[in-house]
């Protein structure tokens, strides 16, 4: 990646570690995930350890460490899905992707990964499907969304 | 600054800013414990050092490591609750680590033997190894050796101990401290063929001789020590005696 | 320059605006755009209004307001009208053109968009008469209805920043007497009076001083503090201030969820806003106070909603909670004194300087004032977020405002206080809620979720849920929890697949016991809540996962079978979408399911059109 990238958001934070957690998540923000090269950067930068850096960005479930998917499903894990089948979904994405929970297919396509709510309750089971929610979604409509973006795929 | 304050009806004093089970252990009560250390800060992971402590009227359990004096402080050491909780705690821990002679005394002490929870059979139990997440190692490598090699990554019960994307961490001088201070001796340290291992990292430094020949540390160790403390360039050529 | 210099300039800037709006005498049309009706097509129902408005030549006459949340998830996206607050609920896009020929133009009620009471079919015109609403008292929500959350002017006219400038002319100490009187408990869960903290705080000696609102709502299915920061954000910044002037703090913090994008868009603008109006920034309103907040998201981890771990986020560093032998009012962020209270607290600090500590008191029971914000949500027809007087009883919140259970089914249970709380049985409906009584009943308040439960939910399966999210949100410091919680869910997993005895319910509770005693934070020690509270009012239903290797709510996979009954008509669909191809049967023919391959994955039962398939 492009270090610049890195320091112009350091230089956002005026290089002050305490800010080490925003740091990291614009860096994320912009790469879609936590690149090791940009990590050392930071450490160096801020004088923090690689250790410190590494501890954080596997304690906070927000960071990813490997690339992931051009697609992201994310299915929301709150108590009012939960009651109303979330794990299921879970299940059937993984069937339909094949790929567990938290991972990313090989092609780089999707990743599955899970939420623990996003307070949209009403509209549960929800899935979040490249930043769009589909509420009260059932595993007809999930297989349907999915095979819409695997075949977009195709055509691009 | 002197605090007064009894522990098992006993009246005793201390400095400010002790801790607990210091104090307790200098009047010669005994407090078990598995991660506390006097070198370094009190951390409270391993919870085997819980007592009762009364104050305001008030008695809570809370652990003795990670508890800084207080006048007029009652302090209880074992009970039934204490005994029972420590127990439940030591038996939780021999789950994990079941060929830890040092946990395997203690929780006989504590009247277990078997714990009733199977060891995890994932690869990352098997990774772990006799390790019981005391975090010993971790503080050692950060606030005494200063090279912050170790950390704790992951959280809950995927957390584990070591160096950044789990490989041989780079700024480790396989020192061994860390080796030194694990209750559960779950590191491994030696020399061999000219080398210096710290098998649970995956660190392997060669060796420095001095003039004589014969291996003194490895060479990135002296590297960093030199720097660190600005010594002579040619120190470590010469014998022990003679530096 | 700040825009607002002082007391006086704020009541004739608020002059002026109101003058204005009341000169435009403009219709508006407050469409809500939270979360929640974001997510059914909001944007586009406001797109719709503005192009529709614009067509027809209206914008002199109406104004079109995204909002924040209404409360009212269930039937978004939602659409009131004002001054009458006539609501049209469920409205897509494509009703727009019609509702505003007809009902903004014409004066006519379209009655399809009135919402309609599922029981008895009975239609409402307006917000206030609808049951759900009705039964409420929205002291904090109201407002979300009203104002534009990205205008500060909106909140101004309404009053806001009216407590700020009382609480600068009645100074520090009586500011803190006035809260003190109103005994303000936590919103966030434990239920800590307010002011007790802040006398603490200013009372501890030091050279600087922090005040924080903690925003990392973790509880999954509660979602107040989100609606109330992304609807009236300024009513946070407000009560920051008064708390940052009260204790003598000049720095603040808005500790946020990341997974809320739009309550941080909005907090973002509110603060830009505030600072430019000079409410926020150096001599507050021409008085010596000086007062900034910074925003600081979360990284995804539930424990950070501890106060010390959340202060070890901010400081940088992974948020693992501290012994708290010294409370964090004395020695908090970077060791100084700091005051942390949840967004809803902030969010009722003005109404209290605003209106006073006997208006407020007067709301509520004796021991816990005020209103609290639920999220209900579950098994319930009324999904929403709902204010209510504390005192009310859990009855008259799941079935008066929350309309009952849907499909006809039963209700079984309440889960209050998120993974920390209990879930209560029928039996329990007539309590009336507030912080000590659901505490006694060993659950607690939390921050305010409330998740309804039918027949069709299985106890043990809810305990499991829990453990396994506290299991995978413990920080991994302590034995007792990283340990405990871990052994736990293999304990009530092990139940839910048969595999339990009557010893792995004691062995169940003798852990809880110590997790409990032993855990250093809030998250151990009280995780055993959700395990602890099933096994006392559904000891049963563990009974029969135990001796009869049976879920009587069909839900754990490894205790039930799918069967195809005569209701079959032959149609495969079921068939056809089977993952593991064992459905078998010829078109028109009853289809029968091999229960050897059978993966419980639940697909036939939801394609099925006949409800011919059933769970036993």
């Amino acid at each position: 990646m492009d270090l610049t990238k890195v320091d112009a958001i350091i230089e956002n934070y005026d290089g002050d570690a305490t800010s080490l957690l925003a740091i990291m998540q614009d860096v994320q923000d912009q790469e879609n995930y936590l690149p090791r090269e940009a990590v050392n950067h930071i450490s160096a930068k801020l004088d923090v350890p690689v250790s410190r850096i590494y501890s954080m960005a596997t304690f906070f479930e927000s960071f990813h460490l490997e690339p992931r998917g051009k697609h992201i499903c994310t299915v929301c894990m709150g108590t009012a899905c939960h009651v109303r089948g979330a794990q299921r979904l879970v299940e059937h994405l993984e069937r339909d992707l094949s790929v567990k929970s938290g991972g990313t297919t090989e092609d780089l396509q999707f990743t599955l990964e899970e939420v623990n709510c996003v307070g949209a309750c009403a509209l549960g089971p929800l899935v979040i499907i490249d930043g769009e929610y589909h509420g009260n979604v059932t595993s007809t409509r999930l297989t349907k969304a999915v095979k819409k973006l695997k075949t977009r795929k195709g055509g691009e | 600054m002197t605090v007064q304050f009894t522990i098992n009806g006993v009246k005793v004093e201390a400095q400010k800013g002790e801790s607990v089970i210091e104090v307790a252990r200098r009047y010669g009560f005994e407090i078990p414990s598995l991660c506390h250390h006097q070198a370094v800060t009190p951390y409270g992971a391993c919870r085997v050092c819980l007592v009762e402590i009364v104050k305001g009227g008030r008695k809570k359990l809370t652990t003795s490591c990670n508890y800084e004096v207080l006048d007029g402080i009652e302090v209880v050491t074992d009970s039934e609750a204490i005994h029972k909780h420590r127990a439940m705690v030591l038996e939780l821990i021999l789950a994990e680590a079941p060929d830890a002679e040092p946990v395997k005394k203690l929780a006989a002490q504590y009247g277990v033997n078997v714990s009733r929870f199977e060891r995890s059979d994932t690869e990352m139990a098997q990774e772990r190894h006799d390790c019981i997440m005391c975090g010993l190692c971790v503080r050692v490598c950060t606030e005494i050796v200063e090279v912050n090699a170790l950390a704790f990554n992951g959280r809950g019960y995927n957390r584990g101990v070591g160096g950044p994307y789990l490989e041989a961490p780079q700024s480790c001088i396989a020192c061994g401290a860390c080796a030194w201070v694990c209750p559960t001796d779950c590191i491994g340290f030696v020399e061999e063929d000219g080398m210096r291992k710290v098998l649970k990292w995956d660190r392997e430094l060669p060796m420095e001789k001095d003039e004589n020949g014969r291996p003194i540390a490895p060479k990135f160790q002296l590297h960093y020590f030199k720097e660190k403390f600005g010594l002579p360039a040619d120190i470590y050529k010469k014998a022990p005696g003679s530096r | 320059m700040a825009l607002i210099s002082n007391s006086a300039k704020l009541r004739s800037y608020r002059e002026e605006l109101v003058d204005k709006k009341n000169k435009e005498g403009k219709k508006v049309v407050a469409i809500c755009a939270g979360t929640g009706c974001n997510a059914y097509g909001s944007p586009k129902v406001v797109a719709a209004f503005r192009e529709e408005i614009e067509k027809q030549g209206l914008s002199d006459k109406i104004e079109i307001k995204p909002t924040g949340c209404h409360g009212f998830c269930e039937r978004g996206t939602l659409v009131l009208m004002h001054p009458e607050k006539q609501l049209y609920q469920r409205v897509k896009p494509e009703a727009v053109a019609e509702i505003v020929e007809k009902t903004l133009k014409g004066g006519e009620v379209l009655e399809e968009h009135l919402y309609d009471e599922p029981n008895t079919g009975e239609r409402y015109k307006t917000e206030h008469e609808i049951p759900f609403y009705k039964h409420q008292e929205r002291l904090i929500l109201g407002k979300n209805g009203e104002i534009d959350p990205t205008s500060i002017d909106d909140y101004i006219a309404m009053g806001g920043y009216d407590g700020l400038t009382k609480a600068l002319e009645l100074g520090p100490d009586a500011v803190l007497e006035e809260v003190k009187k109103a005994n303000v408990r936590g919103r966030g869960g434990g239920g800590f009076p307010a002011g007790r903290k802040w006398e603490t705080c200013k009372n501890a000696p030091s050279d600087k001083r922090y005040v924080i609102c903690n925003a990392d709502e973790g509880d999954p299915g509660a979602f107040m503090d989100r609606s109330i920061l992304e609807g009236n954000p300024h009513a946070v910044i407000e009560g920051m201030i008064i708390a940052a002037f009260t204790i003598g703090a000049d720095e603040g913090y808005v500790y946020v969820r990341h997974e809320y994008p739009l309550a941080i868009e909005r907090l973002t603008i509110a603060l830009a806003q505030a600072r430019e109006w000079g409410f926020l920034g150096k001599g507050i309103l021409g008085t010596d106070l000086d007062f900034n907040i910074k925003i600081n998201r979360g990284g995804g981890a539930f424990v950070c909603g501890e106060s010390t771990a959340l202060m070890a986020s901010i400081e940088g560093k992974v948020g693992e909670p501290r012994a708290k032998h010294i409370h964090t009012v004395v020695a908090g962020l970077h060791n100084k004194p700091t005051n942390l209270n949840n967004v809803e607290t902030y969010a009722n600090i003005p109404l209290i300087l605003d209106k006073g500590a006997d208006w407020y008191i007067s709301k509520g029971t004796k021991g816990s004032p005020g209103t609290k914000i639920f999220s209900l949500v579950g098994k319930v027809n009324n999904t929403g977020l709902v204010e209510a007087e504390m005192g009310m009883t859990l009855r008259q919140i799941i079935f008066d405002i929350g309309g009952g259970i849907p499909d006809g089914n039963e209700f079984k249970a309440v889960q209050t206080g998120g993974p920390s709380g209990g879930c209560l049985p029928a039996s329990k409906l007539d309590l009336k809620v507030d912080f000590d009584s659901l505490w006694e009943e060993g659950s607690m308040m939390g921050s305010g979720g409330m998740i309804v439960m039918d027949d069709k939910t299985c106890m043990v399966d809810v305990a499991k849920y829990f453990l396994g999210f506290l299991k995978f949100e413990s920080c991994g410091k302590c034995t007792t929890c990283r340990e405990g919680l871990r052994r736990l869910h293999e304990l009530v997993t092990d139940i839910s697949e048969g595999k339990g005895t009557e010893e792995t319910i004691s062995l169940i509770e003798e852990l809880c016991d110590t997790v409990e005693a032993g855990s250093l934070c809030a998250l151990g020690t009280t995780a055993m809540n959700p395990v602890l509270s099933t096994l006392k009012y559904f000891r049963d239903e563990y009974m029969a996962h135990v001796n009869d290797h049976r879920c009587p709510a069909g839900v754990c996979k490894e205790l039930i079978t799918y069967e195809i009954t005569d209701n079959c008509n032959g149609c495969m669909v079921c068939a056809k979408r089977c993952p593991e191809n064992c459905i078998a049967g010829e078109k028109k023919q009853l289809h029968v399911i091999d229960n050897e391959k059978c993966i419980k994955c639940g697909i036939c039962k939801d394609v099925c059109k006949f409800d011919a398939v059933r769970i036993y």
